[in-house]
Order: C-alpha cells, then structure tokens, then sequence
C-alpha cells in the first residue's frame, strides 16, 4: 500500500512562561492512500498538536522541534520554507477545526471563503471558481448554493457550517485531510450527518484522513486503523478491529471500558482515575502508569517501546515484555477479546475446534 | 434593531431634558445673569430688557418658553455681544471647530491604525515597543500639553508657524497635530489589540491552513475583523477631541467654538456658555447614538441578530 | 519496533499498587491571588518605576515647599519674572538665572541684585515656583485621590445594590444610569463648576458626580457574575447574612477590578482638574495647582517657558505613570491571562 504520509518519531516543546511543555514526545505512525486513521486519546494528549506540527500552523515563536520527520510526497515538510507549505496546505494537505462557530471568517462571504483555495492553488478564473464552489456547496448537501454564496457565515446553523468548512477542505481535492474533532460541537443528530457526510466523499474523491477524537464511538463508525494517544506519545496503533476486540496497552482498556454501549445495561460508567500527566514534567516512565492498577514496577523506571502484536498492531506497554506477569484486562474488555481470533481469550464460534 | 435604536433615541431625549433643564436651572441661580453686565443699566433699560425677554414671567412660564426656544433650535441671546443670537453666533464659528476635529480625527486614527498593525504584526520587536511608548505617551499627556509644546517648538523658537493668529489653513497644522495625538494612542492601542486577538482566532488558523501567506492573512482577513470594533471608540474619541479643542483652540487662537466658550466662561456671559454646552450635549450624544447604530449596520455578525451590545 | 530488547532484571516486572489520588498531587506550589498578582507586576518593569516615580513625587509634593526658604503664596513683586538659578548648576551655564529682557539675553539675578536663589525661577509676582509646584502638585493629587476615592465608595456602593438585589431595583437603577451615562462627563462638569463656588470641593464633586458611572457598571457586572456561583450559593445555603456575603464572599473578588479601574479614575481626575483650571474654571490665586500653573506659564511661553515646562513635565510624568501602574495592574490581576 501506498503510503501517503509518515511521521518519524515527532518530538516538540512549547517555551511558555512557565516553562518547557514537552507536548509530543516520540510520535510515529503513517497514513495509507484512502484509509482513514483515528487518533483518540482524553483532551490534552498531543492530538491537535501532531496535527498542526504535520501543517506547521503552531505558533512560530514558543514551539520547538526538538526530533522527527514529516515525511510527505517525498520531502520533509519540517524542512521545506513556509512558501513550499504555503502551497501545500490547502492543496495537498487540508484541515478541519473542532469549532465550526468560530472556523469561518464572520466578516467574509462564504462564498469568498470557497473560493479562496481555488483562486490559489487551482489557478481558475472568478467565474470558474465560482461555479466550482456553488458545486462543492451542492455536494456537502447545502440547499440553494447559489443564494447561499453571498451570506455571511452567521446566517447558518453549527452543522451548515461545518459543512462549509468541509467544502473549503475539499476544494482542491487533498490527497490528506486531518479533521480534528469535527463533530465534537455538533449536536448528536448533525454529529451522524456530519460523519455520514464525510465518508460519501471520501469514497468519492478518495481522500485519505487523519480523524482526530477524543470519542470511542465515533471511530468505530469511520476509521480503518486507530492510533490512541496518551501524554505526548502513541502507546498503541492498529486496525479498528485490534483495538477494539484484542487492546494490550491498559489505557486502551480504561478508554474501552469507560466508553457507553448501546446494548450494555450497566448503570455506572466507568471512568479512568486521576489526571494526565504534567507535560512541563512528564513522568519518567510510562506516563500512564500512576493511574493504571496493572502498572509494574518498571514502568516507573523506563518507558516502554512499542512492542509488536501483530504485522499492524503495536501496543507500547511493559505487560507484553516475556517476562511480565500474565493479568486479565477487565471484565467487559475481556468480554469483548473473546470474539477476537488471534486473541489470547478467543472462544471461537459455532463449536470451532482450537 | 429597530427596537434597540427607539430605546436609544428615548434615553437621548432624556439625557438631553435633563441637561436643558439643568442649565435653565443655572441660568437662573448664578451671580449677575441672565444680564451680565446688568448694572451699568439704568433701571428704566432694564426694565425694557426683561420685558423683552419676559424676565418678569414666573418661572415655570419662563421654563416651558426656554425648553420651546431650545427644541426650534434657539440657544438664547449673548449679551455681550450686542444681542447677537447665540446659534448664530456658533454657526459661524462652527467651521474652525470643524475643520480642526476632522483633521485631527482622520489623521489621527489613520496613524494610529497604522502604528496599531506595526505592533500587532511584529509583536515584541522595537517597532512594536516604539509604538506602544507613543501609545501611552498619547493617552497619558493631555492634548493642552502637547499644544503648549507644539507652539513653543515650532511657533516660538522655530517660528515655522505665527503665534496666536489665525491665518488659514496652516494654522490649522499644529492644533490639529495636538488634537491628533489622543486619537492616535487610542486607535493605535486599540487596534493592536485587536489585531493580536484576531490573529489568534480560529478562523486565522483555518485561513492558514487554505494556504493563505502573511499578507492575506494580515489584510484580507485580520485587518477588517480588527478594524470594525474601533468605531466603537469613535464615540469616546470625538467627547475627548470637544474637550481637548476647547483648551487647543484658546492655545493656538483659532477662533472656533471651543475658543468663543473659553471666553465666554472668563467673562461670564451665560448665555453662550449655556447654549453652547446645550449645542455639545447635542453634538455628542447624536455622535454617540450614530455610532452606535453604525457598529450594528456594518458588523455582519450583530447585523441581523438585533442585538444589543 | 521489533522486541530487541536488553535483559532486564526479572524483579521490575512485579506488579505495584500506586494510590491513584497521588497521581492527582498539583506539582506547581500553589499561590494565593495576590502573591500571583505581585510575581507578575514585578516583572513589568515600567510599572514597577512608574511606581518609584510616583512615589518620589509625592515625596516632594510634601518635602519640596520645605527644601526652599520661598513660601509658595508669597507675593515679593521686586523678584518678579526670575529665571530658574540653582547653586552648583549654575556654573555649568544651565540654571544660571540667564533669561530675556525685552530682546536682550541677560542673567536677571545680577541686573536686579539678589543673591538668593530660585530653583525653578519665579512667577510675574515674584513667588517661587519650586515650592508652588510641589505646592500644586499636592493639591492637584488631593483633588484626584478624594475624586477617586469617591468615585469608588459611590460606584461600589451604587452597583453592588444594582447587582446584588437585582429585579425591579437594578432595572430602575440601571435606567437612571443610562439616562446619566447620555450626558457627556465636559458637559456635566462644567454645569456643575459653574453651579459651585470655585475651589478644591466644587472640582471634586464635579468630577466625581458622573466619575462614579464607570466603577458602578463594572462592579455590577462583576456582582452578576459572581452571586450565583457555588460559592456564595453555598454561603447562603449555610444561612449566611447578605452582610456576611458581601464583606466575605463578593468583596474580595471584586477588589482586583476596583483597584485597576481605580489607577485609570485617578489620572482622568488629575486631567480634569488640569483642565478646568486652565480653561479658567478651576483654582483661583494664591492657590496652585498643576492646571493654574501650567496656565499661568503659558501665558509666558514666548519668555519665560520654564514657568511652563517644570508644571507641564510633572503633569505628564504622573499621567503616564498612573496609566502605566494601571496597565501593569490589569495585566497582573486578569485571571484569563493566567496559565
Ligand atoms: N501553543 C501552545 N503553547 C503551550 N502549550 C500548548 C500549546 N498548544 C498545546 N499545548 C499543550 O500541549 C498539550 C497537548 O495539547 P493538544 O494537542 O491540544 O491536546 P488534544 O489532544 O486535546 O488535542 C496540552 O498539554 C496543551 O496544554
Ligand atoms: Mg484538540
């Protein structure tokens, strides 16, 4: 498979006034041509931030790479000058915010908005890229294009707005698009259309996208591969369906455990203890050790590498290490292991021989 | 907004009756008026007088014949100057005043936008401490001080320009430079603030991230967002350039309104300092009540809420 | 990402219990409000000397009538219209008692025979300047801090009634604060001066009786905010007095707002009374103030300007640096610029 982007081993500080923030402290993983890549994880783990360092839209002055590669089309955008990424960001690489109430300019036409990319990165003429946004209006479902072109963005609702913002995205068709957080605003009805939405396109422009949430639920509906992240580094990557039926890292656990299910009757949810890490001084260790009740001694003493599952699933935690004491995950996350081929609780189905 | 300016039109009124009537009020409490140089007449000719002003009327006649007089427009008569109508007499001094806040104001805002977007763009260097030093020293030192200044620098030792008299245009330069300085700080402030807000936002960020560079980031998107509030201090502004002119015209002897005030309050007569604080309250509660307004017109995003500040 | 890894001592793999609340332990020592407050504005450093200045210049307006053998009110027509003359400076030909007569530049001092000194000259009636403007300074800061002060009683007392009991008594007083806020503070003003004898009280009320609008609106809206938050929910809910809710509770979070809009209220009040008595509306003679001096020196600028500058100068050092301590005080104390 084609890879169309790949990150190599991030690393990056914030200077704030009160100090150094290590905000992404060792992130690797690639994205393939047409998958879809969650990256989940509680708010304030680093998602954001490896996203906009991919765009290089932190802010010049208190950011600083310390490590890694941004490997895209065969350059490193970290390297390139903002002008090389001023033509890439829009064209290749697009973006969606969390908050579509604040993403669009309040005293700028949507229209004006639209066009803008096409005008620059596509080189068409007024009337050119005119009838091309009215287009891309129609195809993120927005009634009435043409009149609604000449409105100001306070004229339509969260979910018409992040329809435009999506139609701005996918202007100059990207071959990557990174959404981050797109429907965490939206009510839970406009969340579904919005989802929706973006897989009809992706089939039809066959775009590739870095899905960023902090919601189980949602990933399970769009990505092909989940990433999850946890205090500036990614402690488990792999298909949907490994992360789901067969997680090793205890973070995964807590994070499936704590996620509602539909069919579920239990009254209480369960949610992880404690606080993420202090990222002006992260933990030696695993940083999720202090809130993990699996946690080994070790862990406090040295961070785990990234220890291999399977050809696409890694999970960076010392309980994979030969060594390391068998435990049971928790009940409902054991519940769900069992239906896994491959995992270690496997109960195969239909009397199925071992 | 429809709603919102009635309601603003309906405090104006208020504001304004209350101001009337104080200053009727004081008409008739202070020493020596209405007739400020009363006793030099005989008391046949002031007989005359006050039968021909209907000074001998009871007060609250007297009261509702003022408020009448006020609402046509008529501010009373100076007695200083032969009777002379106290509209006319501002009227025909309207035009300095005018010609002098109108530079100050367009000059002054248009540097300190400029200066504004210095600083906000190259946050933290030297052009960004320049501006802000000029900033507050604009704030901080009244408009007096600088007309003072002004004049001994490039009137009296520079002799650039005559002390004291009126002789065209250019000698409108200095006093509107020193009018100027208050709007400039206040403008240059407030846009950089703005500016640095603006950049900031997530919109900016979505911009960016379409591929814009620095110059469309800079004037197609931030420049108009932070621009729009400024008329917002339009309305202190122009309060702070009537006060600041009253002192600035006495200064540099342009013989506006502010200037005719001066003199009127060092010799007493009442009449015109009433009318004439009449013809400012006017002036600047309507300034403030278009503004107002304006901010809802222009600005797409209250336009339609109807909302209030 | 393969499993290469080093022997590791088989005892690190044993299974630790870690109390979960320790993960929750804050690693920045907390501070109180106010020691944040003072951390901050000490790194500001031009709010820091504007402090310093401040205080040296009220040190004056106290020590300064005294440094000098002149009293600030005293008429001596023979010494009218002296240049400033300084011992020790003088020799450096700066404050030498050289100024104009007529055309002629001629040291003063030796034309009228008098060896004493004026350090800042004097004025057309021969009092001294150094000693008036402390003399002035210090009435010029008095009109200001007691305007101030009311301003602040009023306004707290005014808008803290509106906030806190709201309904029908903060719709009534909030109609009669828009109607008040209509009228320009000039306007006002001068009605009010002209209303009044001149002098310190009749400045200070006209100053203060629309100055107080301002910290009322902004103590309101801060009361709004805070009377239904959990903590005086809490307070009330425990039976606590309005009183009690008030002094302890509200009080407190309001004082870092009052104290910001407090440093901005003082330099309008000295402008203002600046301003009314150069427009001839203010102090009368033998009493000094910043306005009636820089007043009185304009109208000498063509020949004697340090009557004008010495005033000015002062005037405008205690304009920027309130207005710096000002500034330096609300970056310090805004909560949202916290990290
Ligand atoms: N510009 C910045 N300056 C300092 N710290 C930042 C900045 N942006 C993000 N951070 C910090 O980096 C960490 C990761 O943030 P972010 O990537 O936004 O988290 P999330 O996973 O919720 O998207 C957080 O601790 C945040 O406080
Ligand atoms: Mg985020």
């Amino acid at each position: 498979m084609e890879k169309i982007i790949e990150v190599k081993d991030l690393e990056l500080s914030f200077h704030t006034f009160a100090g150094e923030v290590k905000a992404i402290r060792g992130v690797s993983f690639e994205v393939f041509k047409g998958e879809t890549l969650a990256i989940v994880g509680e708010s304030g783990s680093g998602k954001s931030v490896t996203t906009k360092s991919i765009m290089r839209l932190l802010p010049e002055s208190s950011t600083e790479f310390k490590n890694g590669q941004v490997l895209f089309g065969g350059r490193d955008l970290l390297k390139i000058s903002e002008r090389e990424m001023q033509k890439v960001r829009g064209k290749d690489i697009s973006m969606i915010f969390q908050d579509p109430m604040t993403s669009l300019n309040p005293t700028m036409k949507i229209g004006k908005q639209i066009m803008e990319p096409l005008l620059k990165h596509q080189k068409l003429n007024k009337s050119d890229a005119w009838k091309k946004s009215v287009e891309l209006l129609g195809l993120v479902g927005m009634p009435q294009p043409e009149m609604r072109m000449k409105q100001f963005p306070h004229q339509f609702s969260g979910g018409q707005r992040q329809r435009i913002v999506i139609a701005v995205a996918l202007a100059c068709n990207p071959k990557l698009l990174i959404a981050d957080e797109p429907t965490t605003a939206l009510d839970v009805t406009i969340q579904a259309q919005i989802l929706e939405l973006m897989k009809d396109l992706q089939k039809k422009i066959d775009t590739s996208i870095i899905f960023i949430t902090h919601d189980l639920g949602v990933v399970a509906n769009v990505a092909d591969r989940v990433a999850v992240m946890y205090g500036g580094q990614i402690v488990e990557v792999g298909t949907v369906d490994e992360i789901f039926y067969n997680p090793q890292h205890p973070y995964t656990w807590g994070l499936l455990s704590s996620m509602p299910s539909l069919d579920a009757t239990e009254d209480k949810l369960y949610a992880i203890p404690g606080t993420p890490p202090d990222l002006l001084a992260p933990p030696k260790g695993d940083a999720f050790a202090l809130r993990s009740e699996y946690a080994l001694k070790i862990d406090l003493e040295e961070m785990p590498p990234l220890f291999k599952v399977s050809e696409t699933h890694y999970a960076a935690t010392w309980l994979l290490h030969p060594d390391a004491p068998q435990v049971d995950p928790p009940a409902p996350v054991m519940e769900r292991m069992k239906s896994f081929p491959g995992s270690r609780y496997y109960e195969g189905n239909a009397g199925g021989a071992k | 907004m429809a709603k919102y300016i009635t309601k603003r039109v309906v405090y104006m009124f208020i504001s304004l009756f209350l101001i009337a009537s104080l200053t009727f009020v004081l008409m008739k409490l202070l020493p020596g008026s209405p007739l400020a140089s009363a006793e030099k007449l005989s008391i046949e000719q002031r007989e005359v007088i006050y039968e021909k002003y209907g000074l001998n009327d009871p007060i609250p006649v007297q009261y509702i014949r003022y408020m009448g007089n006020l609402a046509k427009g008529d501010f009373g008569i100076s007695f200083q100057y032969k009777n002379a109508d106290v509209m006319t007499l501002i009227l025909k001094k309207l035009e300095y005043s005018v010609i002098l806040g109108a530079q100050a104001i367009v000059f002054g805002t248009v540097i300190g936008i400029v200066l504004g977007m210095i600083a906000a763009l190259k946050q933290n260097t030297i052009w960004d401490y320049g501006s802000t030093i000029i900033a507050i020293l604009g704030i901080s030192i009244p408009s007096f001080v600088f007309a003072v200044l002004l004049q001994f620098i490039f009137a009296v030792e520079l002799e650039w320009f005559d002390v004291g008299l009126w002789n065209g245009w250019k000698s409108s330069i200095l006093p509107s430079i020193a009018l100027a300085m208050g709007p400039i700080a206040i403008a240059a402030r407030f846009i950089r603030t703005e500016m640095i807000e603006v950049l900031g936002t997530d919109y900016i960020l979505l911009a960016k991230a379409k591929g814009a560079n620095w110059f469309e980031i800079a004037f197609k998107h931030a420049f108009r967002n932070a621009l729009i509030p400024l008329i917002t201090v339009l309305g202190p502004l122009a309060a702070g350039l009537l006060t600041g002119s009253l002192v600035v015209e006495q200064i540099f002897a342009i013989p506006g309104i502010g200037e005719q005030f001066v003199k009127s309050i060092n010799s007493n007569d009442y009449a015109i300092i009433m009318g004439t604080t009449m013809f400012f309250s006017v002036f600047l509660i309507v300034i403030i009540l278009i503004v107002d307004i304006l901010y809802g017109i222009i600005d797409p995003r209250i336009r339609l809420s109807g909302g209030s500040k | 990402m393969t499993n290469k890894l080093e022997k590791l001592p088989k005892d690190s793999f044993e299974r630790i219990t870690i109390d979960s609340t320790q993960a929750e332990k804050i690693s920045k020592p907390s501070l109180s409000f106010w020691q944040d407050a003072w951390l901050r504005i000490r790194k500001n450093k031009a709010a820091i000397v504007s402090m310093f200045i401040l205080i040296f210049i009220v040190f004056m307006t106290f020590a300064g009538p005294f440094m000098v053998k002149h009293d600030p009110e005293a008429v001596k027509v023979s010494h009218a219209n002296l240049p400033p003359k300084v011992p020790g400076l003088e020799k450096l030909g700066i404050f030498d008692g050289v100024g104009k007569l007529g055309s002629k530049t001629v040291n003063l001092y030796e034309l009228k025979k008098i060896d004493t000194y004026y350090w800042f000259g004097t004025d057309s009636l021969g009092r001294d300047l150094f000693s008036r403007l402390w003399k002035g300074t210090q009435i010029s800061l008095l009109i200001a801090f007691v305007a101030a002060f009311i301003d602040v009683v009023v306004g707290v007392i005014y808008g803290g009634i509106s906030g806190y009991y709201g309904g029908r008594t903060d719709d009534i007083m909030q109609r009669i604060v828009e109607v008040l806020i209509g009228i320009p503070t000039l306007v006002i003003v001068i009605l009010m001066i002209m209303m009044m004898d001149s002098g310190i009280w009749s400045i200070i009320i006209a100053i203060s009786i629309t100055g107080w609008i301002g910290m009322s609106r902004i103590v309101r809206g801060q009361v709004l905010k805070y009377k239904n938050q959990e903590f005086v929910l809490a307070a009330r809910t425990l039976g606590a007095s309005d009183r009690r809710i008030i002094g302890k509770h509200l009080l407190p979070n309001l004082m870092a707002i009052i104290i910001v809009n407090m440093m901005f209220t003082i330099p309008t009040a000295i402008f203002f009374e600046a301003f009314l008595s150069f427009i001839g509306l203010g102090l009368q003679a033998p009493k000094a103030s910043l306005g009636t001096l820089i007043n009185d020196g304009y109208k000498f600028i063509s020949y004697q300007p340090y009557m004008l500058f010495f005033p000015a100068f002062v005037l405008s050092l205690l304009m920027i640096a309130f207005n710096l301590i000002g500034d330096g005080l609300r970056d310090a104390l805004d909560p949202k610029m916290k990290d």
